[in-house]
C-alpha cells in the first residue's frame, strides 16, 4: 500500500490544479536553502551535504520558470561564491548552466513520477558539479577526493522530500464536505 | 500587400531567449573567472559582500553552537574532573618545559647581545576558534572567528599547540581565511631538525600528503625526521614545527627523491589556534635587479651597434 504509493508520487495528480505560487515563499526558500548550504558542516556530513540552492534552484526552474530562470541562478550563484570564498562566477556559471538545462527538460522532466525526475535531476546535478571540476581544473586546482560525486546523488535522493515540501503550500485544499 | 505584425503580442514578451541569456551571463562568468584567478581584482567586492553576508552565515552558525552548549551543559560531572586532572598534569609538564625554555631563552639573549646579532621581536599572539572548514572541496582551508577587529592581517603564520597550521589568506571584518599547510598551492621553508638540510614543503590538497619536491637522492634525510619552519620567507617564524618524514623512495634512476610527510599539527582536528603577529619586516631586498637589466642593455646596444657600423 504504502510502497505503491511512493510509486505513484508525481508532482501533481491531472485531477489537481495547483495554486499559484507566492514569489516570496520563492524568495523565502531560496533563502533558506542559502543558510543550510552556509551550514558550518565539517567531515562526513560536509561531505554528504547536498547543494540545496542548486536543488532548490532546479525545483524553481522546472516547476516556476516565469519566475526564476537563468538570470536569477546566475545571481545565486554569485552570492554562493563569496559565501563559499571560492573562485567568483564558479557557483554562478554552474546555476546559470543548470537553470538553463532545467528550461530546457522541463516539460519532460514533469512528465514522469517523483523517483524517475530523481534520477534526471542526479544526472543534471551530477553535470553542474562536472562544470565546476572542469573550471577548477583549468583554474589549476587539485583532484578533489571521490566523494566529490556523493553530493549530486544524495541531492537527487532529496528530490522527491524537496517537491513534496515546496509544493506542499499550492497544493489545493479541499473541504472534507468537497471529498 | 497587407502589413502583417510579426512581433508576437506583448503578453509573450520575455526578453531575451534562455539559450542567449546563458551565453551572455556564462561569458560574464568566464570573465569574473579570469579575473579573479589571474589578477586577484576582486578582493575587495569579496571583503564588502562577505561583510553583508556575515549575519547570514552567524544564522548558519546557531543551530550548531546551541546544540555544543547543550551538549556542554549537560556534560557529566565524571568527565568534566577527568578533563580536570588530565589538563593540571599538561600544565605541569608544560611549564616545566617552558621554564626551561625561559632559561635558554635568557642565555640566547645573552649570547645574542655578545654576538651582537639583531634580537628576534617578540610577536603578538591571538587565540581564535575555528568557525567551520571551508567547504569547497579543492582548497585546504579553515576559517576562524576573529579578523581586522583583532588585528589579524594576511600572511601570518598560524598555529596549533604541535606545530604550524597555515597562513592567513584573507582577512574579513570579523572572520579569517586560513590556507592549510596541505593546500595544494601553500609552500612552508623547511629545513630538517636534525640535519638542518633545507627545503621546501609543499601541500599536495586534500587526502594527499605534503611532498618535499627536488631533494637530491643522497641528501641527508630519514624516516621520522622533524621538518621545522626556517624563517628563510619572512612568513613563519623560525623553529616552528610542521611536519615529520612519513615516506622515503630513493631510486637511483629518479633525478629527485619522493618524500611524503604527514603535518604534526591537527590540521583538520585542532579547533583553537594561535595567530602568530607578523615578527619585525624582513630587510628590503638588495636591489640586484638593476644589474641583469644593465647587462641585457649592454647586450642589446653591442649587438645593435654590431647591426649597423
Amino acid at each position: 500500500m504504502a510502497l505503491s504509493n511512493i510509486a505513484q508520487l508525481s508532482t501533481a495528480r491531472p485531477e489537481e490544479i495547483l495554486r499559484p505560487v507566492r514569489p516570496w515563499f520563492i524568495v523565502v526558500t531560496l533563502a533558506l536553502a542559502l543558510v543550510a548550504n552556509l551550514l558550518p558542516l565539517s567531515g562526513v556530513a560536509l561531505a554528504l551535504r547536498p547543494d540545496f540552492v542548486a536543488l532548490v534552484l532546479l525545483y524553481w526552474c522546472i516547476q516556476e520558470p516565469r519566475y526564476v530562470g537563468v538570470g536569477i541562478a546566475w545571481g545565486v550563484g554569485l552570492v554562493m561564491d563569496v559565501g563559499d570564498a571560492t573562485l567568483f562566477g564558479q557557483h554562478a556559471l554552474a546555476y546559470a548552466f543548470l537553470a538553463y538545462a532545467a528550461e530546457y527538460f522541463r516539460r519532460r522532466v514533469l512528465r514522469f513520477p517523483l523517483w524517475q525526475q530523481a534520477a534526471q535531476v542526479a544526472v543534471l546535478l551530477g553535470l553542474g558539479a562536472g562544470l565546476v571540476l572542469l573550471v577548477r581544473f583549468i583554474g589549476g586546482a587539485s583532484v578533489p577526493r571521490w566523494t566529490y560525486a556523493v553530493p549530486p546523488l544524495v541531492g537527487a535522493l532529496l528530490w522527491p522530500a524537496v517537491t513534496l515540501a515546496l509544493q506542499w503550500p499550492q497544493r489545493p485544499q479541499r473541504s472534507k464536505a468537497e471529498l | 500587400m497587407r502589413y502583417i505584425p510579426v512581433e508576437p503580442p506583448a503578453f509573450f514578451h520575455r526578453g531575451p531567449s534562455p539559450l542567449a541569456r546563458l551565453a551572455f551571463l556564462g561569458v560574464v562568468s568566464v570573465a569574473l573567472l579570469f579575473v579573479d584567478t589571474r589578477y586577484h581584482y576582486l578582493e575587495d567586492v569579496r571583503r564588502v559582500a562577505g561583510a553583508v553576508l556575515y549575519p547570514v552565515q552567524r544564522a548558519a552558525q546557531m543551530p550548531g553552537e546551541a546544540l555544543s552548549w547543550l551538549v556542554g551543559y549537560f556534560a557529566s560531572q565524571r568527565s568534566l574532573t577527568d578533563d580536570n586532572v588530565a589538563l593540571r598534569r599538561q600544565l605541569v609538564e608544560s611549564s616545566a618545559v617552558a621554564q626551561g625554555l625561559r632559561a635558554a631563552d635568557q642565555e640566547n639573549a645573552r649570547l645574542r647581545t655578545l654576538l651582537d646579532v639583531k634580537e628576534h621581536h617578540a610577536t603578538a599572539v591571538v587565540a581564535v576558534e575555528v568557525l567551520y572548514t571551508s567547504r569547497d572541496p579543492f582548497t585546504q582551508k579553515l576559517f576562524v572567528d576573529k579578523g581586522e577587529d583583532a588585528g589579524i592581517r594576511p600572511g601570518e603564520a598560524t598555529i596549533d599547540a604541535d606545530g604550524v597550521v597555515g597562513q592567513v589568506t584573507r582577512v574579513f571584518p570579523r572572520m579569517a581565511e586560513v590556507t592549510l599547510v596541505t593546500d595544494k598551492d601553500h609552500a612552508v621553508p623547511v629545513k630538517i631538525q636534525r640535519s638542518g638540510v633545507r627545503s621546501v614543503l609543499y601541500g599536495a590538497g586534500a587526502g594527499r600528503a605534503p611532498e618535499l619536491r627536488f631533494m637530491a637522492p643522497s641528501a641527508d634525510i630519514q624516516v621520522g625526521d622533524v621538518l621545522v619552519t626556517s624563517g628563510l620567507d619572512g612568513t613563519y617564524p623560525p623553529g616552528l614545527a610542521v611536519a615529520r618524514v612519513a615516506t622515503l623512495e630513493r631510486e637511483t634512476g629518479q633525478m629527485f627523491a619522493r618524500i611524503t610527510c604527514a603535518p604534526l599539527a591537527g590540521v583538520d582536528r585542532s579547533r583553537y589556534l594561535l595567530v602568530l603577529g607578523q615578527a619585525a619586516a624582513a630587510p628590503p631586498r638588495p636591489e640586484e635587479a638593476a644589474e641583469p637589466d644593465v647587462a641585457k642593455k649592454v647586450g642589446k646596444a653591442k649587438r645593435r651597434g654590431a647591426g649597423n657600423p
